[in-house]
């Protein structure tokens, strides 16, 4: 598990797969999340937890935000949270 | 236990109606595992709502009859995945279990509330919630829809495994309710609990409780249900990227077209049974000053405000069945989008679109929005949305100074464009607010945007009900208290001082006073000591200005009236009526607004604030309006 502060810095590599790398319908199992401490432990609350398994579903219309399917829920992210929750 | 009970209760003192020696418990759950419907079940209409000192957040609280005409208090706590104080909701959960909230002693026991349908991650929160040491029901809600889907829980085990009575439930079909009952009556409500069998994990670590909830679910022989199919076909649509919208849209113009034409009858009715009540008490009363006080001060100007009850009803009778049904969340995120570029999310959308009809429902609506930063500034910025007590003002302005010609054929005319024009300025407005806030007061790093899609369910009639009677009773306590402080005050205003022990002309009463005083201040925008007398009534309700200046020229006070049309092309020049209609556009005339974000906010802070701003913010438009149109 891996927490960084400042998202500023961080710039996803090309090979990183993150959670908007997905296409709907498919799943992929959840990395880390680059994100401050506090934002990253609600979002483990939610059910975001490194090691389960993320599927993506429906979206708003453009895409975004977007519902992702995970330990049993579906919760809706924005693309500008999803990118920083990286795939195995 | 009793006498920690005792203790507490020295330190704190009892809610008001709370016998010292009566039990409390609090329920405790995550945000949709059916709270409120349990809470509404045990306590019916014995419940009341509550804030905690200096916070926004809200309980409710609500007696539970038990045999032997014994009761229960039990408190209804805001929604959480952990008892990490960080958000306000968490810290008022948090502080209430632990005993640090001022106005609550500590609850003798806690009723922790999970949906059995989603348990290997809900039982997560069972960790923290033991580990404070209170006797503990565990209720598996759900427990219909867990069957249906083919899921199942061996409750014994679990029950063995935290050492903590375990109840299977559906607080909407009402089975399992006398488990919880018999908890609550019970002699374990008192009793010091026993440790769990099964270990607790370091509470602050969430893989480590999630481990752990997941361990206790294998022990406990949970199977999960299979995925609710129905959820997943009724998103197919409902979040369709083509169908998915035009639902929205559909939603939106029904609950709006109903709010603003279905409840036209009723509030009709409601206006004319003031009046005839009005006439009534008028005819058997001697003439007399507490006569006046009655009728003219008390009923006409609560009454002024009442007229907006079967609105704000049907908005909330909306907003319940968009809630409870699942589709709110839906709507949120489709809207998201839109709302993102203004510097907002999807969940302020509905209460903004209330405040078209009235700020009042849409600010107490904002509680659907989880975020703190995101919540105020819907609340700051709703007031600009053109309410419907602006129209009579409107339509008695424009009828007077614009004349009717048709701009796209007979249905487009240059009075419906202005009065387009004049909601196009206040959106614009809430817009341009909405902007200032997010880079100053309300800056800072924002929380990720998070919205949990709850399964569709049907709404509950009861549940429905409840909270329209508990909406109404918030309102009609605010009409009961500041809005009848503010119509007897406006009411004294401008009957005193008597002349011959007779009620003055309005000029020559202290309102008239206060409006000549005023006048140099509004002179720049154009009125006079007159429209500065209507300004004033307007606080009660901004219509209100209409009736008043039918007073002051001594004719009929609605906006058809041609006379008071006649009157106010003398008193006013085109750039005057542009200011007064600007004016009314961004002011926050209208004291139920201000009590109520007074409420929701926990202080006069946030409406000091927004007054002066929206006042500051009138004036300035009001004065640049005047200059440019004369």
């Amino acid at each position: 598990m891996q927490l960084r502060g400042n998202k500023q810095v961080y710039r996803p590599h090309i090979a990183e797969r993150n959670l908007t790398t997905l296409k709907r319908g498919e799943s992929g199992t959840l990395d880390r999340i680059d994100l401050p401490e506090d934002d990253a432990r609600r979002l483990m609350e939610m059910g975001f937890l490194p090691g389960h398994a993320v599927t993506s579903a429906n979206a708003a219309p453009g895409g975004d935000p977007r519902v992702f399917r995970v330990d049993g829920s579906e919760v809706a992210l924005r693309r500008e949270t999803a990118r920083h929750l990286i795939l195995r | 236990m009793d006498d920690c009970h005792g203790a507490s209760t020295a330190t704190a003192p009892p809610p008001a109606g709370v016998a010292a020696r009566q039990h409390i418990v609090a329920i405790v759950g995550p945000p949709n595992s059916g709270k409120s419907t349990l809470f509404n079940r045990l306590t019916g209409l014995r419940q009341k709502v509550a804030n905690f000192p200096g916070v926004t957040v809200e309980h409710r609280m609500g007696r539970v009859r038990l045999e032997h005409h014994r009761e229960v208090y039990v408190v209804d706590l805001p929604g959480v995945y952990s008892l990490q104080p960080r958000t306000e909701d968490e810290r008022v959960t948090h502080d209430v279990l632990t005993g640090q909230m001022e106005s609550l002693p500590r609850p003798d026991a806690v009723m922790l509330i999970l949906d059995s349908t989603n348990l290997s991650r809900h039982l997560a929160l069972a960790a923290p919630v033991l580990s404070l040491g209170l006797p503990t029901l565990v209720i598996l809600n759900m427990a219909d829809d867990l069957d249906r889907r083919g899921g199942e829980i061996n409750a014994a085990e679990l029950s063995r495994q935290l050492s903590s009575p375990v109840a299977l439930i559906s607080a909407s079909k009402n089975t399992g309710i006398d488990k919880v009952l018999d908890f609550l009556s019970g002699a374990t409500l008192t009793q010091a609990p026993k440790a769990p069998l099964m270990q607790l994990p370091v509470i602050q670590d969430v893989p480590k409780c999630r481990d752990w909830a997941a361990n206790l679910s294998r022990r406990t022989e949970y199977r999960a249900p299979a995925p609710p199919m129905w959820t997943r076909r009724l998103d197919a649509i409902f979040l369709h990227p083509v169908v998915g919208p035009l639902v929205f849209l559909a939603v939106v113009i029904g609950v709006f077209q109903t709010i603003f034409t279905g409840a036209r009858p009723l509030m009709d009715a409601v206006q004319a049974a003031i009046e005839t009540s009005g006439q009534w008490m008028e005819a058997a009363l001697p003439e007399s000053a507490l006569r006046s006080l009655l009728v003219d001060g008390i009923w006409t100007g609560v009454g002024s405000v009442i007229v907006f009850l079967p609105q704000i009803l049907l908005l909330f009778l909306f907003i319940g069945i968009l809630e409870d049904s699942g589709y709110l969340a839906r709507a949120a995120l489709i809207a998201d989008r839109t709302m993102a570029k203004i510097g907002l999310q999807g969940k302020s959308f509905i209460p903004l679109l209330s405040a078209y009809a009235c700020a009042v429902p849409a600010i107490m609506a904002t509680r659907t929005i989880e975020n703190k930063r995101d919540r105020i500034a819907t609340i700051l910025i709703a007031p600009f949305m053109t309410c419907s007590a602006r129209l009579p003002v409107y339509t008695l302005v424009i009828a007077a100074f614009i004349p009717e010609k048709p701009l796209l054929g007979i249905f487009f005319g240059t009075r419906a464009a202005a009065l387009l024009g004049l909601y196009a300025l206040g959106f614009l407005a809430a817009i341009f607010t909405a902007g200032i806030l997010k880079s100053t007061v309300l800056k800072s790093a924002r929380a990720p945007f998070m919205l949990e899609m709850p399964p569709y369910r049907w709404p509950t009639l009861r549940s429905l009900l409840l909270r329209l009677l508990d909406r109404s009773k918030v309102f009609l306590r605010r009409a009961g208290t500041v809005i009848l402080a503010v119509a007897i005050v406006l009411w004294f205003l401008s009957s005193f001082p008597l002349k011959d022990g007779k009620a003055p002309e309005i000029s020559q009463s202290f309102a008239g006073t206060i409006g000549h005083a005023v006048e140099p201040v509004l002179q720049p925008l154009g009125f006079n000591w007159k429209i500065g007398i209507g300004l004033i009534t307007s606080f009660a309700a901004r219509e209100v200005i209409v009736g008043t200046l039918g007073t002051i020229y001594a004719v009929e006070g609605t906006s058809e009236s041609i006379g008071l049309q006649e009157a106010l092309r003398h008193e006013l020049t085109p750039g005057g009526a542009a200011a007064l209609l600007i004016f009314f556009a961004f002011a926050m005339q209208c004291m139920s607004t201000i009590a109520v974000v007074r409420r929701e906010t926990g202080g006069w802070r946030w409406p000091i604030v927004q007054f002066t701003y929206m006042t500051l913010f009138a004036y300035g438009f009001a004065f640049l309006a005047y200059r440019i149109v004369n």
